[in-house]
């Protein structure tokens, strides 16, 4: 469904990304792990087209994407839940729903803001608060929910555990786990690598802008090396 | 605590140049008063003083807008038209005259206010496209004959293609150097004007301008030019209010709040922040139409840096983003100096000390709504 081949990525003379390569088949839930600053966020965000590619290619779908501004590769079927979620802060739960809807016509989406509502009960009974004052949590369910009223085929998440208390966690990436049962595709990045590997199909590695170890989720939850750097023990 | 004392010493360095010492002396002094004002400002009696000051005109926006479904209602729309229809009557020459000005402020301050408080585009240079509308008509209707109703349309348009072009090179630079681009376009527009005087008569400017006429009667009287900018004023509160609460809008409060989360939304950013620039400036160029008009006269001296720095204060100090404040700043701005004309050698230091004064005590403008 997605295929990143040697991409690189730079800002100006940090290359951020030396030469990624990754795939994501249909169906599946795919997680790139790594420590801060090895080049997580950046890959989602050249996927998304909003940050630039200097070589590679990203190929969705069949198509090659790489190059497309943002909004036509949203309007394709990928939405991200930024890394830190970027709940437009002004705007109620509502509306930063709606925001989420933005590329779909209005009147095909009603039904879609119910199910985001039954889906987060917790925004439920805060339609018209303001998302600069919802709990972290919250916070992060609103983004989930808002990428998902793009009706999304492959969903990018960007650290969704950051910030938040294991319980909360646990019952995001369970939900997670839902929106891909319900035929979403799931690009994870995290730092969290034991609950993702566990969430997860498959899995990648990233060092220092390079992909170092890729495979089954639950094989590299038992790689000694994996264990040692990245779950503690 | 260093840098309340480098910052002064900066800015009086930085104006040395092109002030000569003893006007780079005062501005240090005034510099050094800011930066004692924001020590002060820190200290808990001020702070507690703020907050109440604050709290007393949230409430009096809580109550606008409360308000304001009624101040929408037919009957009180109807009211108030009539009080703006007959206010001119009960006043002289001169009053009527200054109701006009203030009234082509509020609609180049509305029109600012797309591009500066819906798009969050800080644009120095919003005179030139007030310029490009009147230089527009000017030449149209001595040369050519054109008249006033087509003219503001040709003044608007054309203001709009200009922006069109600036805007698809400029907006792709970072927010900071967009100021700068454009405060340097706004004084390019002044000096072409000056220069090129084959076309618009140099420093002379161009006189005889045609005046609008409806039907055989030619509009001329401050009664006449009253009428119709309060016309136009109507049309641009309507117009603006329904473009504020439109899916563009929306896409500019998203913008202007988080540009790449508005990217991820599938926003054009791109596209809309250059729609803002367009739109703003084709009012500007409409109402530079109508100051052509109005005066029968243009000359490079009405299209100064300042008057972009006064209608951007109209827009910051009435609140950006909320028509009703920004009629307040045209008012405060316009009005008042105007009314209070003794007062007037001292425009430019009390705009400055309202300025800093806002940005300590009320950096979201007098009616504007959410604190950064
Ligand atoms: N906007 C930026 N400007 C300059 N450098 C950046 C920027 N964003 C990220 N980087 C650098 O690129 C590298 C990868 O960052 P990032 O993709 O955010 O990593 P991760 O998401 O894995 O923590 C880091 O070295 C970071 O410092
Ligand atoms: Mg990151």
């Amino acid at each position: 469904m997605l295929e990143l081949t040697g991409i690189v990525v730079s800002y100006g003379m940090i290359e951020a990304l030396k030469g990624v390569s990754l795939r994501v088949e249909q169906g599946e839930i795919v997680a790139l792990i790594g420590a801060n600053g090895a080049g997580k966020s950046t890959t989602l965000m050249s996927i998304s087209g909003i940050s630039l590619l200097r070589q590679g290619s990203i190929v969705y779908n069949g198509v090659p994407i790489a190059g497309r501004p943002a909004h036509e590769i949203v309007r394709m079927g990928v939405s991200q839940v930024p890394e830190g979620r970027r709940i437009f802060s002004r705007m109620t739960v509502t509306e930063n729903l709606e925001m989420g809807a933005f590329v779909r016509n209005k009147r095909e989406t009603v039904g879609d803001m119910e199910r985001c509502f039954e889906m987060f009960p917790a925004l439920a009974g805060r339609r018209r608060q303001l998302g600069g004052t919802l709990s972290g949590g919250e916070q992060q369910m609103l983004a989930i929910g808002r990428a998902l009223m793009a009706r999304p085929k492959l969903l990018l998440l960007d650290e969704p555990s950051l910030g938040l208390a294991p319980i909360i966690v646990s019952r995001i990436f369970k939900i997670i786990k839902e929106i891909n049962q319900q035929g979403t595709t799931v690009l994870l990045v995290e730092q969290n690598a034991k609950a993702a590997l566990r969430l997860a199909h498959r899995a990648y590695v990233m060092e220092t802008g390079k992909i170092v170890l890729q495979g089954q989720a639950a094989v590299l939850e038992n790689d000694p090396g994996i264990k040692k750097a990245y779950l503690g023990e | 605590m260093r840098s309340s004392i480098l910052v002064p010493l900066a800015a009086g360095l930085l104006a040395f140049p092109f002030t000569g010492v003893r006007n780079a002396l005062s501005v240090f002094a005034v510099a050094c008063a800011a930066v004692f004002l924001l020590h002060v400002y820190r200290t808990a009696t001020v702070v507690a003083f703020r907050e109440s000051a604050d709290g007393s005109i949230d409430r009096l926006r809580g109550l606008l807008s409360t308000l304001a479904p009624y101040l929408r209602s037919s009957a009180a729309l109807s009211i108030i038209s009539i009080i703006f229809l007959i206010l001119p009557i009960l006043l002289n020459d001169y009053y009527r005259d200054i109701l006009t000005l203030t009234g082509m402020y509020i609609v180049l301050a509305l029109g600012l206010n797309i591009i500066v408080g819906q798009a969050g585009l800080l644009n120095l240079g919003y005179v030139a496209f007030y310029a490009v509308g009147a230089y527009t008509y000017a030449i149209l209707s001595t040369r050519f004959g054109l008249s006033f109703w087509p003219g503001l349309f040709v003044g608007a348009l054309t203001a709009g293609a200009a922006a069109t072009l600036l805007g698809f090179v400029t907006l792709r630079l970072r927010g900071d150097y967009f100021a700068i681009v454009t405060l340097g376009l706004g004084e390019i527009t002044r000096i072409v004007l000056n220069n090129w005087s084959s076309l618009t008569g140099g420093p002379n400017g161009i006189a005889r301008i045609g005046r609008p006429m409806i039907g055989g009667y030619v509009l001329s009287s401050t009664f006449d030019f009253y009428y119709l900018i309060v016309l136009i004023v109507a049309v641009t509160i309507y117009a603006v209010h329904r473009l504020m609460f439109s899916r563009i809008g929306r896409a500019w409060i998203a913008i202007r709040g988080d540009e790449v989360a508005a990217e991820a939304m599938g926003i054009n950013t791109f596209r809309l922040k250059l729609l803002a620039f367009v739109l703003g400036s084709a009012w500007a160029g409409l109402t530079g139409v109508f100051f052509a008009a109005k005066m029968a006269f243009v000359s490079p001296e009405s299209f100064t840096f300042f008057e972009s720095v006064m209608i951007l204060c109209m827009v910051v100090l009435g609140g950006m983003g909320s028509i009703p404040g920004i009629i307040l700043g045209a008012f405060l701005l316009i009005a008042l100096p105007e009314v209070f004309r003794d007062f007037q050698d001292y425009r430019m230091l009390a705009f400055g000390v309202a300025l800093v004064l806002m940005m300590i005590f009320r950096p979201q403008g007098l009616l504007g709504a959410v604190k950064k």
